[in-house]
Parts: C-alpha cells; structure tokens; sequence
C-alpha cells in the first residue's frame, strides 16, 4: 500500500469509527429518553455559535493535544501510558509550586521556568513507570494506573495541607486550593474577554516538535524501532529499556506540561478537579489522531468540541453531560475493531470487489507477475496492521471470534 | 456435509487478479481421486491465492470450479468444508492461548449447542481421526506449549475432524525441522490411500518423494503438467525458476588457516538457554578468515544460543569469544555490532527486520547513529533513501518501493533485505542462522551465491542449518552440535551425509 492509499485508508477508519460511535450514542441517547437529533445538534453546533465557544474549544484542546502528544510517544514506542492523569497532577503541583515560591521573577524567566517544572514533575511519574517495566518488568497499564491513584492523593493531601491558601483558613470556606500564581507567571491571554491563553502556541509547537523528533531523527527511529519490534530492535544493537524509559520520561512531561498549561494559562491557582478526565480523553484523541501529530491537533479540537458541547446539552437538551465518555469508549472500540477487521486481506479484497461493482471500472490487467511478491498477505502481516504500535493489538481484548474455518482473527493478530 | 464425494475436481481457466499484479492467469487444473498433486513454483508464483480460490476465501475474476462436472460456487470456506475440502495454511491458523479442543470446536459448527459446546463431541470426533490416520495429539495440551511439528499435527486433525476427504497443504514442510518433514511425507503416504492431497511445496525431493503428478506454476501460470516420477529434481527446478539451477559449491582448497586462532574465535562456552539448562557446555570452535564452518546439528541443540551469545543477545555464563583478538563475551549487542559482526537471525520475520517499518529503514535499522544516516541527531532521509535503491538493485530485492513495508515482503524478499544490511556493513565475521528455511530455489541460490562471495572475500563466516545438502555445499569444514557440545569437526570434503547424520543423532564412535 502506498502512502495516500494508507492515509485515505486510516482516515476512512476514523470516520467510519466516529460515524460507528455515533449510532452507539444515538442507542444510549434514545434509552434515556432524550431527543437524539436534538442532543447530537447542540453538542456539535451549540459551541460554534459564538466566539465564546470556539475559544472554550480552544482552551480544551490545549492540554489535550499536549497529552495525547505524550501518549503517542509512548505509544509509538511500544508503552501504553495510562497514567497521564497523575503525571498532569503531579505537573501541576511542580508547575504551581515553583511559580508561587518565585514571586519575583521577571516572566521571561519564570513562566518557562514553571512549565519546564511541570514537564519535570510529569516526567518523573511517567519515568517511574518506565523505570519499573524497563528494571523489573511490571506491567506499565498497572503502575500507571496505580500511579495516578498515588498521584490523585497526594494532590488532595498538599491542596488541603500544606499548599493551601491560608487565607482560606482565615476566612473558614476551606477551598482545596493553593494561592494564586503570582501574575509574571501567567500564560496571557490572546482575545480579551476570552479564556483562550499562550499555550496555544506552546501546543501547536510541541506537535511540530513531536513530528520530527520520532520521524526525523535518529533517537526518533530507535524509539519506533524498539516500539514496533523489541525484538528487532535489540538485535539491531538498540538499548530497547533505556529507549523505553525515555519514552516514559517524555510521554510524562507532556502530561506534566499539559498540567502546568493549564494551571497557568486558565486557573491561575492549582485547585481541585483540574485534570477533569483529561489524562484519559487524552489516550482516545491520541487514538483518534492517528497517533500521529497531523491527526492529534484537529482531533483534540473534535474532542474539545465533544467535551463543550456534552456540557451545553446538560443544559439545553436535558442529557446528562458524562454522555461524552459513553462517545469516547465507543470511538475507541470503534477504532480498534474497524481496524482489525479491516486488516483482514480477505476482507479488503471483498470491499474491493464490492466497490469495483458499485463503481465499476474494470481495472487493466497487469501484466503476468509484474512485481513479484509484494504484499503477501500469506507470508507477512498486513502492511496497515503493521504499520500501528504493537501496543494498539494489546489493546484489545483477544476476543476469539468462533469464525472457526477462517480463524481469520488469528492471522491478522501475527 | 451432505454432498456426494469428490471423484474429479476441476479449475477452469481461473484467473486472480490483485491491485497492480495478476496472481492466477487462466489456470487450468484437474484432480482425481485418491491421488497426490504436487503444485510447486517460487514465492509467488499464486499457489496460495489460487487454493485461496478453491476454499472459497477469494472469489475468482473468471473462470470455474467444477466438482463431478458440475459448477460450484464456494462463498465462504464454509461452503468448501460442506463439500470436504480443507486446508491447512501455510501460517497456522490456530488459536495460541486454547486447547487443541477448543481450536477443532471453533470450526465445528455440528457441536455448538445453544449457549455451550458439546466438548466431549469433540474430542472423541479428534481421538477418533487421531487414531485413523495414527496422528498422536493430546486433546488437552494448549497451542502454544506445542513444537511447531505437533502443532501441524493439530491443524490436519482439526481439518479432517471438519470432514476433509479433500485436502490442500500450503507448503506444510517450510517451518519443519528435517526429522519433522520425514514423519510428515511419511503420514501423508499413508492418508493419500483415503484421501486426495494437494500438496505445495518448492523442496523438489518431497515432492519427488510424495506425489503422483506434478504441476508446475510460474508467475501466475501453469507452466508445466506430468507425472512425477518420469522427471528429475532438476528439470522440475528449471522449469520451476525458469532457467537452470545450480546450487554453488564451495572450492575449499584456498583456505588459509595458517593462524591457529581463527579470525572469529570461541573458547569453551558455556551458555544457559530460556529454561536454565546448560545449552551450549563448553563449545570450541574457530573460524578463520575466509572460511565457511558449517554447524550441523538437530535444531535445538544449542545452535540458538550459540548465536544470541555470539550477538550479544545472551550473556554467557563462561568461556570467550574472541573477533579479530577483540573479547567480546559479555559485551552488549552494539558494541559487537560495531566490532564488525554480522547475524542474519532464525527469526526473519520479527528478528532480522522491524516488520512495520520500511524497507529503507530496515537496511539502516543497525545503523542509524552513523554519520552516513544521521547528523546532528536528524536523519539523512535522502542518503537513506539511496542506500535502499542501491542494495535493492545489488541484492534483487523485490518490492514494489523502498517505501513499502518490509514485513509486507515475501520471505524470500525479507531474507535479501536482512542479507543486504548485514553485507552492506562489511562485516570481518557473519553468523548466519537456517538463511534459505522455508525459501524457494531461486532465493537458495542467490543466498549461497552471496555467501561463498563474501568468504572468498575474506569474511569469516558460521553457517548454522540443519539441511545438510546446504552445509556439505558451502562449508570449509563442518562441526556438529549434539546436547551443547561439539562432538566433532570434519573437513566438509570428506563428510558424507550419513556420517553427519549419525553424529547429529549423537552416534560419535566409529
Ligand atoms: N491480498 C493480496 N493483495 C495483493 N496482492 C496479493 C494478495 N495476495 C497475494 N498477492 C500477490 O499475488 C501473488 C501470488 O501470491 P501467492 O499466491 O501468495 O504466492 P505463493 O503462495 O505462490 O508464494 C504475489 O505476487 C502476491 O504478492
Ligand atoms: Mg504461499
């Protein structure tokens, strides 16, 4: 296949895998007795409506595009990172800290300063992670789940004691909260009157950044390597752990990033309930974008788009706003399934096939054996199977499908 | 099931094509009853698509199917089963982590009850053709504890459990070990009594050995029809590749082994394999500059650990391993890599190239870092891309672009892309593992060819196979391996296949 084919190929399975989801939706909308068209109409077009929804749009793609940058980093490198979450809350504690323990910085130092605290601060939860699978081999779906429950308390114990306002002991409401950031430390914002801050700018960079530094460089090569094929890669001579850990380190200081952005773009304070589900929306755009920086911008601007508009038909259609995760998981397993089938060479010969009837244009005979061997579905895994992390087939569950005689679902998992 | 059995089947100018390639050109094919066909011909040539086309998982551009005379038209392989025709394929398609029950159940839809299955149906259905055709499995044992041997075993059960009086072999021989291959033209003997076998393969003596008639496919067409024994392997293999083949032979006469160390040179290794056993207990061995040693053995005497050892890939527990004087035992991958060694490895397919990655990064895949590929840290994409042109230019590499994925590839293809990295770096010293398993003749030559060029060449090369026609061509001297050790070292000129066949078996006194 080749590199338009491929591309057309994957777009199609996102918009059959987002057209999939929305079926999903229309079923669950209509069992909680909501107006399907209604409810489909906000969330998609209520936030368009003005300048006020298109920058909140904005404003939610930021950290989910930095995240789902981090995540297929990992990705890419063979790593499921489920842990963003906790690695953006312990960015946020670094970030927030440094920013209020240096008041009197000018911005230009401060404010790189505190978002390279949160990358550090991200980047050591995820780096524990990929130290123990590097080190000691544990799974890294459970430590990093684990890790954000860790990082999840730790948050609540700073918020509530020692980082807390102490003006809010003083006037008895007791938020959960620290101080406000000092003001050098604040990521500006770019339309007056809107939320929408800086970081706009940092994210559309990072995703710049992202591109070359895994399709460009050498360091890049050998984290897809080791990603693609451990196997391979350590007998290329690969250090496929320290590869690993570096993949963890990173896919951690963008969550941490995304945490620090936030915080000083938009709440100006660390308080609770800022990661919002962030960590894993993050894991479905990074699924949706392909895995690839070109996808991941507009699909965190989708996804933006979701998460405001679920908000609004709380309000305006009566459906309750977490109708948003029930679209996420069916995108996923959307995604996940139409790939696999879709990989299927018998299956891609009978939609050939089919399209050919429907659009009938008789394709010219090549002649006899013109390209000898090429892709041979018999002897290789499908180039399109291939071509995503070993980590999306972990993904799913191994379902075996008693297609029997076929047993199809075995060669395609190869 | 409910059809009357097969007497004659029958293709009629069946024609395949795929995007940019056509697989089956007007293929005329006719099978009796009770008999073996051989289908032999090169990577492809479209053996599998057309039995693909037979079982009904491709359905043909033109041309007919024709049971007893009469046209079918087989939808599904469902269809093909109902009419008792099965095949096994050459990539198992077996479920890993089920029983050998579980994986016969899937297919057999007659012991599905609603909301569960009628387990003990099914293994009486297995013991019974088990016991029939004298194909020993253990209904119990689940697929991935299974030998690549009795998981073959598994897949004809499952098949003639499914009703199969028909059968189609997509090259059944290419993952077996020699031993392996025997018992199995052995059975397939026996079964050929009851049943009617398609049988592909490009190892011309199987062929010679188990069919009746032959029928030779070249580049999508049948280029040849006849019976089997009025033909000699080599006539088969002319027509097959389309011009004569001739293996090469080495001419051992111009080594020098004056130096008493060889260029690569092992003393008494000591290497303990996955299970913790001693695999390779204390092996010698040198290999001068310019030599071939060719490491006989039955697979799974050591040889995989003597080469992961060798590579990097295994710490040894003891010994050393010298490369042009450098120790180099206990050293990482990369630092043997640059000390100039060379592996071509068993696993081809998920060892020797990242799969997923193209064909140009899979020749740079050892060398990103150098300055040739890479500076500053960025990659050099348009060196990379005109290295991949060169070596497929030089090397025959097949593939539609360097673009293309590798794992995509024929083996025979992905093979000439490992051997072009390893040669390409100019290594002192190749470890080269089972390099034609499972390749056509074409490729087989062109491998040989490339090897004795790099040992004239001053390379010094390990040649570890288990065909022994392949080792008794090419090597300079021959060690064979039995339980980890060398049991001895013969120079390749006297060797006689029945003396190495003997001392692979572990028979050392003479
Ligand atoms: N699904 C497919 N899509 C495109 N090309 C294919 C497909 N299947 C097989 N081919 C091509 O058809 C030709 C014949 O392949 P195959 O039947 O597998 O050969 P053989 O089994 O003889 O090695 C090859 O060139 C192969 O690349
Ligand atoms: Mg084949």
């Amino acid at each position: 296949m080749n590199k338009s084919m491929k591309l057309a190929y994957n777009t199609a399975i996102v918009v059959a895998a987002a057209a999939a989801a929305m079926i999903i939706g229309a079923i669950v909308f209509a069992a909680v007795g909501a107006d399907i068209g209604k409810a489909y109409t906000v969330i998609l077009t209520e936030p368009l409506k003005d300048m006020m929804g298109i920058t909140e749009i904005v404003v939610r793609a930021i950290p989910l595009s930095l995240i789902a940058l981090g995540i297929a980093i990992a990705f890419r490198s063979g790593i499921l990172n489920i842990g963003a979450e906790g690695q953006m809350l312990i960015g946020i504690l670094a970030s927030s800290a440094t920013a209020i323990a240096l008041p009197d910085m000018p911005k230009i130092i401060i404010v790189p300063l505190a978002v390279l605290a949160g990358a550090a601060g991200g980047a050591l939860w995820g780096g524990l992670a990929g130290f123990l699978k590097a080190r000691l081999g544990v799974n890294e779906i459970l430590s990093t789940v684990m890790l954000n429950y860790i990082a999840a308390q730790f948050y609540t114990f700073l918020l509530r004691g020692p980082l807390m306002d102490p003006e809010e002991l003083v006037t008895g409401s007791g938020t959960p909260q620290t101080v406000r950031i000092p003001r050098q430390a604040w990521l500006d914002r770019i339309i007056p009157g809107t939320r929408l801050h800086t970081g706009v700018f940092i994210a559309l960079a990072l995703a710049v950044l992202v591109f070359f530094l895994l399709w460009r460089t050498s360091v890049g090569f050998r984290m897809r390597a080791a990603g693609a094929e451990a196997k391979a890669a350590r007998y290329a001579g690969i250090h496929v752990e320290r590869y690993l850990i570096l993949a963890m380190l990173l896919s951690g200081a963008f969550a941490g990033m995304a945490g620090a952005v936030e915080i000083l773009g938009v709440h100006r304070r660390a308080i609770e309930g800022v990661s919002g589900g962030y960590g894993f929306t993050g894991i479905v755009v990074a699924l949706f974008g392909g895995l690839h920086p070109a996808g991941i911008v507009p699909a965190s601007l989708f996804f933006g788009l979701l998460l405001l508009g679920a908000d609004m038909t709380q309000r305006l259609a009566d459906v309750p706003a977490n109708m948003v995760l029930v679209l996420q998981g069916a995108i996923i397993m959307a995604i996940v399934s139409a790939r696999q089938f879709m990989n299927n060479p018998y299956v891609q010969d009978k939609v050939a096939r089919t399209l050919l009837r429907w659009f009938g244009k008789p394709e010219p005979p090549a002649p006899p054996g013109s390209i000898e061997a090429c892709p041979d579905p018999s002897d290789a895994p499908s180039p399109c199977l291939a071509d995503d992390p070993e980590a999306l087939a972990k993904l799913q569950a191994q379902a075996a499908v008693g297609s029997g005689e076929g047993t199809d679902t075995t060669e395609a998992q190869r | 099931m409910g059809h009357e059995p097969i007497r004659s089947l029958e293709l009629r100018g069946i024609t395949k094509r795929f995007p940019g390639i056509l697989a089956c050109d007007h293929i005329d094919l006719s099978i009796g009853e009770h008999s073996v066909r051989a289908l032999v011909g090169e990577n492809g040539a479209g053996k599998t698509t057309l039995m693909n086309i037979l079982m009904g998982l491709y359905q043909p551009d033109e041309g007919q199917i024709l049971i007893n005379g009469e046209e079918i038209r087989f939808r599904s392989p469902n269809d093909a089963f109902d009419h008792g025709i099965g095949m096994v394929h050459q990539h198992f398609m077996l479920v890993q982590n089920m029983t050998v029950v579980e994986n016969v159940a899937l297919g057999m839809k007659s012991s599905h009850r609603p909301f569960r299955l009628d387990e003990a149906a099914v293994r009486k259905r297995i013991l019974e053709v088990s016991e029939k055709h004298e194909l020993p499995v253990n209904p119990d044992a689940l697929v991935w504890q299974l030998s690549v041997g009795e998981q073959q075993r598994v897949e004809l059960v499952k098949t003639l459990c499914l009703g199969a009086r028909f059968l189609i072999l997509d090259e059944p021989t290419s993952a077996l070990t020699p031993q392996e291959t025997d018992e199995l033209i052995e059975l397939l003997e026996k079964m050929s009594g009851e049943l009617s076998i398609v049988f592909i393969s490009h190892k011309l003596h199987e062929v010679k050995a188990l069919s009746d008639t032959v029928s030779i496919l070249r580049r999508g067409r049948i280029v040849f029809e006849g019976r089997t024994e009025n033909h000699s392997p080599a006539e088969l293999a002319a027509l097959m590749t389309g011009h004569e083949v001739e293996l090469p032979r080495v001419d051992s006469t111009v080594v020098d082994r004056s130096d008493a160390r060889g260029l690569l040179s092992i003393r008494e290794l000591r290497v303990r394999g996955d299970r913790g056993n001693l695999a390779l207990d204390g092996v010698t061995l040198d290999i001068a500059a310019g030599e071939i040693v060719g490491l006989a053995g039955v697979s799974g005497n050591g040889q995989r650990e003597l080469a992961e050892a060798l590579n990097g890939l295994r710490k040894p527990e003891s010994g050393s391993i010298t490369l042009d004087g450098v120790e180099m035992a206990g050293s990482t991958a990369r630092r043997i890599i640059d000390e100039g060694m060379g592996y071509i490895p068993e696993d081809r397919n998920t060892e020797g190239i990242v799969p997923s990655f193209s064909v140009r990064e899979n020749l740079v895949l050892k060398d990103v870092g150098e300055k040739a590929w890479s500076s500053g840290g960025f990659l050099r994409l348009r060196q990379i891309a005109k290295n991949a042109t060169d070596l497929r230019d030089r090397f025959d590499i097949r593939c539609p672009s360097t673009d293309t994925a590798a794992g995509s590839l024929s083996g025979g293809n992905i093979q000439k892309v490992i051997l072009a990295r390893e040669l390409a770096r100019g290594p002192k010293a190749l470890v080269s593992v089972y390099p034609t398993r499972g390749l056509d003749m074409g490729a087989e030559e062109f491998i040989h060819k490339q090897l004795l060029a790099r040992r004239s060449e001053g390379v010094a090369i390990l040649l570890i196979s288990e065909e022994l026609e392949e080792i008794m061509n090419l090597s300079d001297r021959i060690a064979v391996i039995y339980k980890g050790k060398i049991l001895r070292i013969v120079p390749g000129k006297s060797a006689t296949k029945r003396s190495l066949g003997l001392l692979m078996a572990g028979v050392s006194d003479e």
